[in-house]
């Protein structure tokens, strides 16, 4: 009784020893594919390239940021760069709320944020991302005490129709999209003034007719992720528990007939019935925002 | 204290204090050792590092310069991409509309600088004889200054201007271009037109050297040792580097991840000066790279170059020739050159990055002509070709490395070697160099460059950059002195503070 008290003691010991050891090893480590990236190595990154706007403990108070007001152009110029202790993160794959998966930190780093200034990071090698983003895991308790969302579930997409994007035209209203992103997607609508971010900064919903890349990637399949996952940190809420993923296909391919400014199918089939002719050739007249004529 | 607690600047100082220590006490010996001076020109070629880059997009210049101004594998992938991160806020009107996008760049230091063997008056003589003296001379000095202004007009239409003077202050524009960028949506073609540098892969306008002998590459600007003889009055001087900025319309074209660049241009023959003084022909020059990832070893790079030109050997008419010498081209009708000879610079390179230490190889085979290499026009009214003239081939080798031990520290060591294989005049072995005659040796003019250096940035910001900077390099030729025919060397050596706003 006694030896079986004592083996249990023991292991209960060696346990709470090694666990320790088993979770820093797995907070220092991100894993990516075949890549595992190593924290030590992401630090001298970080160093390097990233700390000028997120700041020495990544609380994204970098001396790049200054808070809105100390420019005069405001939230243009000036957004605020991601805070890594927060550990909020806008580019999901996972549900409303809970940590990123390190594929999707990593494709962050990769794909850029646009219209921030967060550039696209491609020419580091896949293993130095890898590295980067083991590091920025290093950065918040939440990465010690919560485990990544599971991938939310993307259905594969139909083919959009006529039928389709009318359909998503009705939840673009329904579902109150205009009341940010405006009535033809330009985000211009009567909220878009009063919006701001989990810190406090003014933010502009995205302007379809402006037809740059989304914050969170080009492909439909990432639009559609957009609004199922919501991006955590700006207004922009998940719907996942609102539409069914039937509905929000259609409402992805009525999205894409917004961006009058790029070529898409989903534009072209709405182009070739009267309403949609009419409607996409009054959205083109009005031009870009910036006045250039080109796509800023 | 955990790590977060200390500023980079903190960790940076703690951490190579001493290896600086150690740079400076290494450069010292040098200085001991070294023995002699010569009044050589100042250092103060026209380098690059842009904070107005870093001010504008708030990245240190660490992002863009693996040590400034030697640029990153980012840093050049924002130039590849005309000075545009690409998310959709390159354009000036996101810019605070008081932002002016200049920096200027200088440095102030000491140096010390020796020539062994320089051509001075003979005290003894009075017929006015020369003799070669060991000449040293040492001092407090500042560079040039660079005005650098560049960015986008809009988006995809960038450019660049650099006013650049010697250190009195006397003004020219070093660089001066326009460039459609990602033309078509597409980043593999993207075209520049103005005087620029070449896209050399090992940039000669961001070398981390600043020395009088080791402050431009050697292999970019030799040329053979029978060149520019002076004997033929009708010749105009022959002078070449693919180092320098050309003027001519470049097309360039990248993979969105940089990893495989194209470039071809096509340029006046006439080095880069303004106004067309020469002649009225062309030039090409071809680059073509592919990068590698190596597992966690970091981006491996090789490419290839050729430099195809040609270049007058006298003038077609000259204006208010009373020197009695026909064609004298010291009075050669700008854009009249004629009589064009061939000259060419090929050459493959390796970038090759093992973690903290990087070493780039180049390899060089070029030739002048046989006229170009012995000064002769291509006429016979104005001269003949010496007995026995053949063009003039040699190759060359250049090593570069560097151990980055943070973005604030980096040691740089160099070794340049030139090598005739093909003199352009008849080897007369135990007979002293006789312009346009012949040479001493096949090894007449070769030429091994050495340097080792070290950059010491106390601060990394977006708003200024500042370096300690310490160097010594040295270089020998063979058989050039100036008098007597015997090897020729200099040796410099230089600490400043480099810095740029």
């Amino acid at each position: 009784m006694r030896k079986m008290n004592l083996a249990k003691c023991l292991t209960g010991i060696a346990v709470l020893l090694v666990a320790p050891l088993v979770l820093t090893a797995q907070q220092g480590e991100s894993h990516i594919g075949k890549l595992t990236g190593n924290a030590g190595t992401g630090k001298q990154l970080y160093f390097r390239y990233c700390w000028g706007c997120h700041g020495f403990r990544g609380d994204g108070n970098g001396e790049n940021w200054l808070p809105t007001g100390n420019y005069p152009n405001g939230p243009n110029l000036n957004i605020q760069p991601r805070n890594f202790v927060a550990a909020t993160f806008k580019c999901r794959s996972t549900p409303t709320g809970t940590l990123p998966t390190d594929e999707d930190v990593y494709n962050s780093l990769g794909r850029g944020l646009t219209n921030s200034n967060m550039p696209s990071w491609i020419t580091l090698t896949n293993q130095n991302r890898a590295d980067l983003v083991a590091f920025i895991k290093t950065l918040s308790e939440r990465w010690k005490t919560e485990k990544a969302g599971a991938e939310i579930n993307v259905p594969a997409e139909p083919a959009p129709t006529v039928q389709s994007i009318q359909h998503g035209k009705e939840l673009f209203t329904k579902l109150e999209c205009w009341k940010c992103h405006g009535p033809e997607g330009r985000g211009d609508g009567p909220s878009a003034s009063t919006l701001t971010d989990s810190n406090d900064q003014p933010i502009r919903p995205y302007n379809f007719a402006g037809g740059s890349r989304f914050k969170c990637g080009t492909t439909n399949h990432d639009l559609y992720k957009i609004f199922m996952t919501g991006l955590d940190g700006t207004p922009m809420p998940s719907f996942a528990d609102v539409i069914k993923p039937e509905d929000a296909w259609d409402l992805v391919h009525y999205l894409r007939t917004l961006q009058v400014s790029r070529k898409s199918p989903e534009l072209a089939l709405w182009e070739g019935t009267k309403e949609g002719a009419e409607i996409v050739k009054a959205q083109k007249v009005r031009g870009t925002p910036t006045g250039s004529g080109v796509n800023q | 204290m955990s790590h977060w607690d200390s500023t980079l600047l903190k960790r940076g100082m703690r951490n190579h204090a001493f290896s600086v220590l150690t740079a400076i006490l290494v450069l010292t010996i040098l200085l001991v050792d070294s023995r002699s001076a010569a009044a050589l020109p100042i250092p103060g070629t026209s380098v690059r590092a842009i904070p107005a880059f870093a001010r504008k997009y708030g990245m240190p210049c660490s992002s863009c310069h693996q040590a400034w101004p030697m640029l990153s594998p980012f840093g050049q992938a924002f130039k590849d991409n005309g000075y545009q991160l690409g998310n959709e806020r390159d354009a000036p009107i996101y810019q605070n509309p008081a932002y002016w996008p200049v920096t200027f760049r200088m440095t102030t230091f000491w140096h010390r600088e020796n020539e062994n063997r320089a051509q001075v008056d003979d005290p003894t003589s009075t017929t006015g004889g020369q003799i070669e003296g060991n000449l040293t001379t040492h001092g407090f000095d500042w560079s040039g200054l660079d005005f650098h202004t560049g960015g986008t007009l809009a988006k995809n239409v960038s450019f660049y201007v650099l006013p650049s003077s010697d250190n009195t202050g006397a003004f020219h524009f070093e660089t001066v271009f326009a460039r459609l960028d990602n033309v078509a949506g597409t980043s593999w073609l993207n075209i520049k037109l103005g005087k620029f540098e070449l896209d050399n892969l090992l940039s000669e306008k961001r070398i981390l050297t600043l020395t009088n002998v080791s402050g431009v590459y050697t292999n970019y600007h030799f040329q053979p040792a029978t060149e520019n003889n002076g004997l033929n009055p009708a010749f105009p001087l022959f002078s070449f580097g693919i180092g320098d900025n050309q003027d001519g319309l470049e097309i360039m074209g990248h993979s969105k991840d940089d990893r495989t660049r194209y470039s071809a241009s096509i340029l006046s023959s006439n080095d880069g000066t303004p106004n067309l003084p020469t002649s009225r022909t062309y030039d090409g020059f071809f680059t073509f790279s592919q990068a590698f990832q190596v597992g966690s070893l970091g981006l491996q790079r090789v490419g290839a170059f050729d430099y195809i030109g040609q270049a007058p050997t006298y003038f077609q008419f000259t204006e208010g020739n009373n020197s009695g010498i026909p064609g004298n081209a010291a009075f050669g009708l700008p854009g009249t050159g004629i009589g064009n000879r061939r000259f060419y610079r090929a050459g493959l390179i390796g970038q090759f990055y093992i973690k903290k230490y990087d070493l780039t190889a180049m390899y060089f085979h070029s030739s002048d002509d046989k006229y170009l290499a012995t000064g002769t026009p291509f006429n016979p009214a104005y001269g003949t070709l010496p007995t026995g003239a053949q063009n003039a081939i040699w190759n060359g080798a250049l090593f570069e490395s560097h151990y980055t031990p943070s973005p604030q520290f980096i040691l740089i060591q160099r070794v340049e070697l030139v090598r005739m294989s093909q003199q352009a005049l008849p080897i007369v072995p135990g007979t002293p160099y006789t312009p346009g005659v012949s040479v001493p040796s096949l090894s007449f003019g070769n030429e091994n460059v050495y340097t080792f250096g070290g950059r010491y940035y106390p601060f990394i910001s977006s708003r200024a950059g500042f370096a300690f900077h310490g160097e010594y390099a040295f270089s020998h030729q063979i058989g050039t002195s100036p008098v007597t025919g015997q090897n020729l060397d200099f040796s410099s050596l230089l600490f400043g503070f480099d810095f740029a706003f």
